[in-house]
């Protein structure tokens, strides 16, 4: 009952089927992007991550936190169905994208990741030229005009903030002789410019100096006005920086699996937490 | 607290200088007693280093030695001369002409490499990257076991079982059809033994090589790539050949020139099936020769000091033939990392 209504509500819905329906709409600001019902992740017998139910809304930005071990990467992964192609791997309970479950046989995981763009924690560029890492996700949806190519590839570097350090040198310059920093907005730039829905970053700034850091954030805050983001991050301040809503994981002690303690808009999240355990985590005494 | 400070501050300030000890700590005498091993070590793998390329070099002056002189005698043409005869007759004068080995030599690994080289790094693709983990150490076992077999055992199944298959079921109707357009399958088939046969038979013994090496190559490009082009919606397919192969070209084609190195140099098996006949024939089915079988098959009787000069010859051209291909993949290797790595512009 409740997947036929899912059926007619979904929007976008059929292109994760495989069926060409024209999308994009942008959907209402209030409205949920992500919702997870008792959601649970396995690899093999090992349970990472256990009962998560929580809602990420659309054009917001969403924080996980939480100390390593905790599933939070877990979490983020299994939004696109990145563990795919890992032998054992196993998703409980449901995920719903615009109210269809992810992990819905009918749900085919490449038009998936079309949708759901991912950024990762050390900068991964391609041994491309500057303007091949961004235009190879384009030439694999099938764009071939090169005009197209070139004006897709200059919005995204401009949306990701990079187009006046590189525009000089987009086919004669390497992605990996790039800096760190702009590595990887060159990888956001390389996520963005396919047009997904929902862009997920797991500890994009780890592998950064503090300048190049807020660059990325203030990239993030920029975003969210086109894309949904959920951004996996160890640093409270940076999660308190960027996003609007933090949900707090923590790896229970008897049973090792992930769990979310709480989740809520991050001002109160941060200033008045419901949970001790959440207090304790932001107030620097574990984790 | 305060008593302390106060204490370290006395420590550094007389006269600005640091105290000066009367006799030097053991760190500064410049002699370790930790260090006894490292010279003795170093020397010894010096020794051995310089012991190999010796080697090489030991090998390259007896073959331009022995050789010298067939080489006086004819020259080029013992690279290049068709007419192959030891044997002194009324119609016949002694001739050392290396050519139909050579030829036979190149064209035989060019066969192998071209029918391995696609399947093998297929192989190389799918125990990498596809294959189930259960399946992926016993499959890979096997591969490699495949290498370790004996270059004669293949002579043998060659002779015994593809040879006579190959010959009824592929060269005869193909020469009886095509054969009379296309020179490369004119008939007749007498043994069925030549360098098509040869060429396949090297490609089987190569294949495992190349298959397991490129299969290395591939474990070691990192998984970031990987999930960099699935993440921006990129099938399975697409993963590998827009991301990972490109990736790791450089080791493929170092793996694809190991296999080349072995079908050259290949001599058990080419002796057996190559049909030793010294003699340049268009068609692949006719018999032919190999550098490495002419050798092997006449050295231990020949008839003479040129003969075995002219045979030291043909061995120091094969010599120099690896070598070169060597040479020559080490190069291309080095221009594939050197465009695929990148610098700033």
């Amino acid at each position: 009952m409740e997947r036929a209504m899912t059926l007619t509500r979904g929007i976008g819905f059929g292109e994760l089927v495989g069926q060409r329906v024209k999308t994009g709409q942008l959907a209402a600001v209030d409205q949920n992007k992500i919702e997870l019902r008792n959601f649970g992740f396995h690899y093999g017998a090992f349970q990472a991550i256990r009962n998560v139910s929580m809602s990420m809304p659309a054009h917001r930005v969403t924080a996980i936190i939480g100390p390593s071990g905790c599933g939070k990467s877990t979490l983020l992964r299994s939004i696109n169905r990145m563990h795919d192609a890992t032998e054992g791997a196993r998703a409980e309970g449901e995920l719903r994208l615009d109210g269809i479950n992810v992990y819905d046989p009918s749900v085919d995981s490449v038009l998936l990741r079309r949708r759901v763009g991912m950024v990762f924690q050390r900068p991964n560029p391609f041994q491309l030229s500057i303007f091949e890492n961004v235009a190879y996700g384009l030439r694999v949806l099938g764009i071939r005009n090169r005009k197209t190519l070139a004006e897709r590839v200059e919005q995204s570097l401009r949306r990701a903030a990079l187009w006046d350090e590189v525009k000089d040198r987009l086919h004669s310059s390497f992605g990996t002789a790039l800096s760190g920093g702009q590595q990887q907005r060159l990888c956001i730039a390389r996520a963005i410019a396919t047009n997904p829905e929902v862009i997920l970053m797991d500890e994009p700034c780890s592998a950064l100096d503090p300048i190049a850091s807020l660059k990325i954030e203030d990239l993030i805050y920029d975003l969210r006005e086109q894309f949904t983001i959920i951004i996996v991050t160890h640093n409270m301040q940076q999660a308190a920086r960027v996003s609007d809503i933090t949900a707090f994981m923590l790896m229970n002690r008897e049973k090792r699996y992930g769990e979310l303690i709480e989740s809520g808009p991050t001002d109160e999240l941060f200033t008045k937490p419901s949970d001790k355990r959440t207090e304790d985590y932001i107030s620097g005494q574990f984790g | 607290m305060a008593v302390r400070i106060s204490i370290r501050t006395a420590d550094y300030d007389v006269e600005g200088q640091m105290a000066q000890q009367s006799t030097p700590p053991q760190w500064s005498t410049g002699k370790s007693p930790l260090r006894h091993g490292d010279v003795p070590f170093r020397a010894g793998t010096v020794a051995l280093a310089s012991a190999v390329v010796l080697l090489v070099f030991a090998v390259a002056w007896m073959l331009y030695t022995s050789s010298q002189e067939a080489r006086t005698a004819f020259g080029w043409d013992l690279l290049f001369g068709s007419t192959w005869n030891p044997v002194e007759t009324e119609l016949n004068p002694v001739s050392f002409g290396g050519w139909p080995a050579v030829r036979g030599t190149l064209l035989s690994a060019l066969i192998a490499l071209i029918i391995a080289a696609p399947l093998a790094v297929a192989i190389g693709i799918y125990l990498a990257e596809l294959c189930p983990l259960a399946l992926r150490t016993p499959l890979s076992f096997l591969v490699e076991l495949l290498a370790a077999v004996p270059s004669v055992i293949y002579g043998v199944w060659g002779v015994f079982v593809f040879v006579p298959f190959f010959s009824s079921t592929v060269a005869e109707p193909l020469s009886a059809t095509v054969g009379a357009i296309v020179p490369w399958f004119a008939g007749p088939i007498a043994t069925g033994r030549g360098l098509i046969v040869t060429g396949i038979i090297l490609a089987l013994m190569i294949l495992p090589t190349i298959a397991s090496l490129t299969r290395d190559v591939l474990r070691l490009v990192p998984n970031t790539q990987r999930e960099a082009m699935l993440a921006i919606g990129a099938t399975r397919w697409e993963t590998i050949w827009l991301a990972v192969i490109p990736y790791s070209r450089a080791g493929i084609i170092g793996a694809i020139m190991l296999g080349l190195g072995r079908a050259l140099g290949e001599t058990m098996a080419a002796t057996m099936l190559v049909g030793n006949t010294q003699r340049i024939s268009e068609s692949l089915f006719a018999p032919a020769t190999t550098a490495a079988s002419l050798v092997a098959n006449e050295l231990t009787n020949s008839v003479g000091s040129l003969h075995e000069s002219a045979l030291i010859s043909v061995a120091f051209a094969l010599f120099g033939i690896t070598l070169f291909l060597n040479f020559g993949a080490r190069l291309l290797i080095w221009f594939v990392e050197r465009s695929s790595r990148g610098g700033r512009s």
